[in-house]
């Protein structure tokens, strides 16, 4: 009964949903609409909403206009893995000696992992460059994914601890009096129970590494064929003349890989991720 | 750990079998907790250390020299002089500061707003709640490729339905001009940070409890009465802890301001992330640079502690932990 409306507010309601997701999806439908049209129409002024012979075209030019672009994506999707692969050998282990050990320093260290989500890469980069290059990692795929780790690490943590806390210790605890090791707890009893919070963490984990590509790779990687999706793109875009409808099909296809995965997960991704916001 | 040693040689006294095997097993873990606790955060630490703190370090140091590409001497404090000098540099700082308050506080609005809404109870909601986030999900960088295409004057679909309702007559470029360039890039910057807002606002409005509404709905509360002192004051505690991250994430906002404009027209969208990038990395002024990135570390921490500082006392006012 509270939350009955009258006919004119779910009016109301709808009509304010349709303006706040036109803002937050308009830039998408004009990205689609601007590859669906011929070059010659795209240049068109005054601008026109409707074209009369949209066509997919340009998803079939773009791979020669792009030469690289198959490689661009398949390069995003090898980097924002190997991140999330790394990152999470990184984090399960701290993750849970957060959740359930106590030591020393405990909040301290915990405090200097969070406080590197103060920092972004850019204020970093001046030393990093010279970390890498002393590392022999400039120009390479490392130099993209070792400050993508560093920079997750943090994020990864905080996710699974709050996730691991909620495995209850009973099951650990009878484990550990029938003789298991705590290496062995951890591996056999902890890790398979949780599995879905290892299943959200990576996933969160690899959107993350996913959208974070683009500084590493214009300032540490010069080689071409390593680049990203969104460096190789944005290379294009300086050039005299961007044949814009083959670039907008070009950023729509490389945003598939992560799309899809992140619309199998969404429910579980957005209920992990805001837990915290949430009162027990 | 403590109670569960005391349990099992309760239960084994008088066993002496039972015992000598359980003597063994806690020689075996007599690896104190700690140590095993510190081998298991040591990597992250290490890898950490190496990544970010000692570059961090660095900075200070490269601060006081001159680094350029052909190499460094001490110059003191030369690099923080010329900047407290600067005219310029005084500009970009107050631009940084009005550029993350005036987009953090409208993300926060959009996202009341639109948790508010995704928050009615109508058909349709779930579909909804999902159409928020790709601009969450997919990297920025791709996301502002199509606000590039938005904002182009002849061809873009803002100044061509402008122009179709004579709002304007001819064409708008809108990253042409100093003014329109930066609440351009605002604009953008409000669109990659809303969805993370509202979801967690409409996260927090979910875990409030069902029963203070009923109980004000009894009582004869209107709407409007009830998300301003019971919704609002519920979820305060994440508002404030939005605002922070948002914050912080605007201020430290690159990819936006660099595909957009890179920092112009003449200099109208130069953030100190912006000006730091250019003169380090655009210059090889590795020294200068530094400077200004030991700016914006001094600045985001005296702002997060300002901040944690009112956090506090807004959670002790709304009584939560």
């Amino acid at each position: 009964m509270m939350d009955r409306y009258s006919k004119l507010q779910i009016v109301g309601i709808y009509a304010a949903i349709a303006v706040f997701l036109t803002f937050i999806l308009l830039p998408f439908l004009e990205m689609f609409m601007a590859s669906l049209r011929p070059l010659e129409h795209l240049f068109r002024s005054p601008y026109q909403f409707w074209s009369d012979d949209f066509s997919f075209q340009a998803y079939r030019d773009m791979w020669v206009t792009v030469p690289l672009l198959g490689r661009y994506i398949l390069n995003s999707v090898f980097i924002a893995g190997s991140v999330t692969v790394l990152t999470m050998v990184f984090v399960v282990p701290a993750a849970y000696a957060y959740a359930r050990l106590d030591f020393p320093f405990k909040s301290a260290s915990l405090g200097m992992f969070l406080g590197v989500n103060m920092f972004t890469g850019a204020v970093l980069l001046i030393p990093l460059y010279r970390v890498l290059s002393a590392l022999g990692l400039l120009n390479s795929y490392w130099a993209m994914i070792v400050p993508g780790i560093a920079f997750l690490i943090p994020t990864g943590i905080w996710l699974l601890r709050s996730y691991l806390e909620k495995i209850p210790v009973e099951l650990e605890e009878a484990a550990y009096v029938d003789g298991a090791s705590r290496l062995y707890t951890l591996r056999r009893v902890v890790l398979p129970l949780a599995v879905p919070g290892l299943i959200v963490v990576s996933t969160a984990i690899f959107i993350g590494a996913y959208a974070q590509q683009f500084l590493f790779a214009i300032t540490f990687n010069q080689t071409r064929e390593y680049q990203p999706l969104p460096a190789g793109l944005f290379e294009f875009i300086g050039y005299q003349s961007v044949t814009w409808n083959e670039m907008m099909a070009a950023a729509l296809t490389g945003v598939l890989p992560v799309m899809v995965i992140f619309l199998f997960l969404q429910k579980y991704l957005v209920a992990g991720l805001t837990a915290g916001a949430v009162k027990e | 750990m403590k109670a569960r040693n005391s349990r099992s040689t309760g239960i084994t006294k008088g066993w002496k079998l039972t015992d000598l095997v359980s003597t063994t097993q806690r020689k075996r873990r007599s690896l104190p907790e700690s140590w095993f606790a510190w081998a298991l955060i040591a990597p992250a630490v290490i890898f950490i250390l190496v990544i970010v703190a000692w570059p961090l370090l660095e900075t200070f140091r490269l601060s006081f020299t001159d680094a350029r590409l052909g190499g460094e001497s001490y110059v003191g404090m030369e690099n923080y002089t010329d900047l407290a000098e600067s005219k310029k540099f005084r500009q970009t700082i107050v631009r940084t500061f009005y550029w993350m308050f005036l987009s953090v506080f409208l993300k926060l609005i959009l996202g009341l707003v639109g948790a508010t809404l995704l928050n009615a109870a109508v058909p349709g909601r779930g579909l909804f709640r999902v159409l928020v986030m790709p601009p969450w999900v997919i990297p920025m960088a791709i996301g502002m490729i199509g606000w590039l295409w938005l904002y182009n004057g002849a061809f873009g679909v803002l100044s061509g339905t402008a122009q179709q309702f004579g709002l304007i007559d001819k064409a708008f470029e809108f990253l042409a001009y100093k003014r329109s360039a930066f609440y351009s890039a605002v604009v953008a910057d409000v669109w990659v940070g809303t969805p993370m807002v509202t979801l967690f606002f409409l996260a927090a409005m979910q875990g409030v409890s069902r029963d203070l509404y009923e109980a004000a709905w009894v009582d004869g509360a209107g709407r409007w009465y009830r998300f301003r002192r019971i919704t609002i004051p519920q979820i305060m505690p994440v508002i404030v802890s939005m605002a922070l991250l948002s914050a912080i994430f605007t201020f430290n906002s690159f990819e936006i301001i660099w595909i957009l404009t890179e920092g112009g027209p003449r200099s109208a969208t130069t953030t100190l992330i912006i000006d730091t990038y250019k003169t380090a990395i655009g210059n090889f002024k590795f020294g200068e640079g530094a400077a200004r990135a030991v700016v914006i570390v001094f600045l985001l921490a005296i702002f997060s502690l300002i901040y944690l500082f009112f956090l506090n006392k807004v959670n002790k006012h709304y009584g939560v932990k």
